[in-house]
């Protein structure tokens, strides 16, 4: 088997030597993105928490992005899916992707939805 | 291998047999749908927390809150500290293991026996942290007092500080006793009673004028409301129905009991990922050492072993996300 590995990050802007150095590359990037969720959790700047996009706080799109972007090199640098096929690769992404932000997209309608029946219902809950 | 598959001669055509579209192996083939199958699972878990959650968004717990515990700090409140280390440990481990697997590509025994190791060691950390964090959980912290209505309601001083329940309130002798087997008919017990009665609390309550009442209900700058005095002791008073300690599947001192139920499911079955994930590595381990995989001439096992284990690494970035920073 040849395992021939693609050694360029951040769009072949970072390129490693040899596979273990990008093993440790991506390694610092991800604990960096960690540091920094952490910080931002701790202080959670008011800037931040009372700014809104799309209804939900800046915080929030912030924690969620950076989550997406850490999967994004766990599953490229360290299961390898940057050196399987296009087909493979598009086959395991865009199923899961799509089915995972459908589900999402139902479950949190409907959740805001008996939100609001609660809210505004007849049924007392305050008590 | 070659030898024991029949060839039908037609391996270069297209529809032939011998095409590898996707290059790769049937094991590795099998690891990804297992991983897609099981990335569905957790985004279910995850997505139902984010119904819940969108549910009762307007009194669900603050996390930094709940999770302000670390080891050896007893009384000190450091949210996000420790569950940023469990996060570190399982981000390290998943390193070792795709070092494990790169010196597997390169058939050097050696590396792949330490950097398994050093794996299973972070494993082990990681589940040892999440029992803690899971125990510190149970047992609680300031005890609250749940309403008729099935809310919770905690205790603050005049700063606004929590005051736990242990703070203020005098346990008074009591008649009634734990019901156990032996005592009724042999179907009927109750679980442990609590420290104290609601009447011990709402007397402590009333001997320190300057403590108020907190809510579930969250105010326009995201804190819990805080009720002035009177409304206070009306709340206590009127629709306190019994003292909370700690959460479990039905309660919970913190709020909610589903923020319960879903950290109990959701991390739970995630340690159960890592667990069998430390057990499968243990055994790919051992099988190392006997140079199993070395006679084989491949240590590709290794490779699917480490798909699985950086997938536990991928759901575990997820959980961090949504339970402890949104």
């Amino acid at each position: 088997m040849a395992h021939e590995h693609k050694l360029e990050i951040f769009r072949g802007l970072l390129k490693f030597k040899s596979n273990v150095t990008k093993i440790w590359g991506v390694f610092a990037f991800l604990c960096l993105v960690t540091a920094v969720e952490v910080v931002l959790g701790i202080v959670k700047p008011e800037a931040l928490t009372h700014s809104h996009i799309l209804a939900m706080k800046t915080l929030n799109w912030i924690f969620i992005i950076l989550t997406l972007v850490k999967a994004y090199y766990i599953t490229w640098d360290f299961m390898h899916m940057r050196d399987e096929t296009k087909g493979m690769r598009r086959s395991v992404v865009w199923t899961a992707v799509f089915l995972i932000c459908y589900l999402i997209l139902i479950l949190l309608i409907e959740g805001d939805y008996i939100f609001d029946v609660y809210k505004v219902g007849h049924v007392k809950f305050n008590f | 291998m070659e030898a024991t598959l029949a060839k039908t001669g037609t391996e270069e055509k297209t529809w032939g047999g011998g095409n590898r579209p996707l290059n790769a192996s049937y094991g590795k083939m099998m690891m990804w749908f297992f991983i897609v199958s099981d990335a569905l699972t957790f985004s279910g878990f995850l997505a139902a927390y984010g119904f819940s959650r969108f549910k009762f968004i307007e009194t669900w717990p603050i996390a930094d809150e709940v999770f302000t515990h670390v080891p050896f700090l007893h009384g000190q409140e450091h949210p996000m500290i420790y569950v940023a280390f469990m996060t570190f440990v399982l981000i390290m481990s998943s390193v070792t293991m795709v070092l494990a697997v790169d010196a597997g590509h390169h058939l050097n025994k050696a590396k792949v026996t330490l950097y398994m190791f050093l794996t299973i060691i972070g494993g082990l950390i990681f589940v040892g942290s999440q029992a803690w964090e899971w125990a510190t959980f149970i047992k609680g912290d300031y005890g609250a007092v749940q309403t008729k209505g099935g809310n919770i309601i905690q205790f603050v001083n005049a700063e606004g500080h929590r005051v736990a329940l242990r703070d203020f309130v005098v346990a008074a002798p009591t008649e009634r006793e734990q019901l156990e087997r032996k005592d009724g008919f042999w179907f009927q017990k109750e679980g442990s009673l609590p420290t104290y009665t609601l009447n011990d609390v709402i007397s402590g309550f009333d001997a320190h004028p300057d403590m108020l009442i907190r809510t579930q209900t969250l105010n326009e700058h995201g804190h819990k409301t805080v009720l002035s005095r009177g409304e206070s002791l009306q709340m206590l008073k009127n629709n306190g129905k019994h003292v909370v300690e700690g959460a479990n599947l039905h309660e919970n001192e913190y709020g909610s009991p589903l923020f319960a139920d879903f950290f109990f499911f959701i991390t739970g079955f995630h340690g159960f990922h890592v667990l069998t994930g430390v057990i499968i590595n243990i055994i790919i381990f051992f099988n190392v050492i006997l140079g199993t995989y070395e006679k084989r001439g491949s240590y590709e096992i290794v490779e699917k072993v480490g798909l699985y284990w950086h997938f536990v690494d991928l759901v575990w970035v997820f959980v961090f996300t949504f339970f402890y920073l949104v």
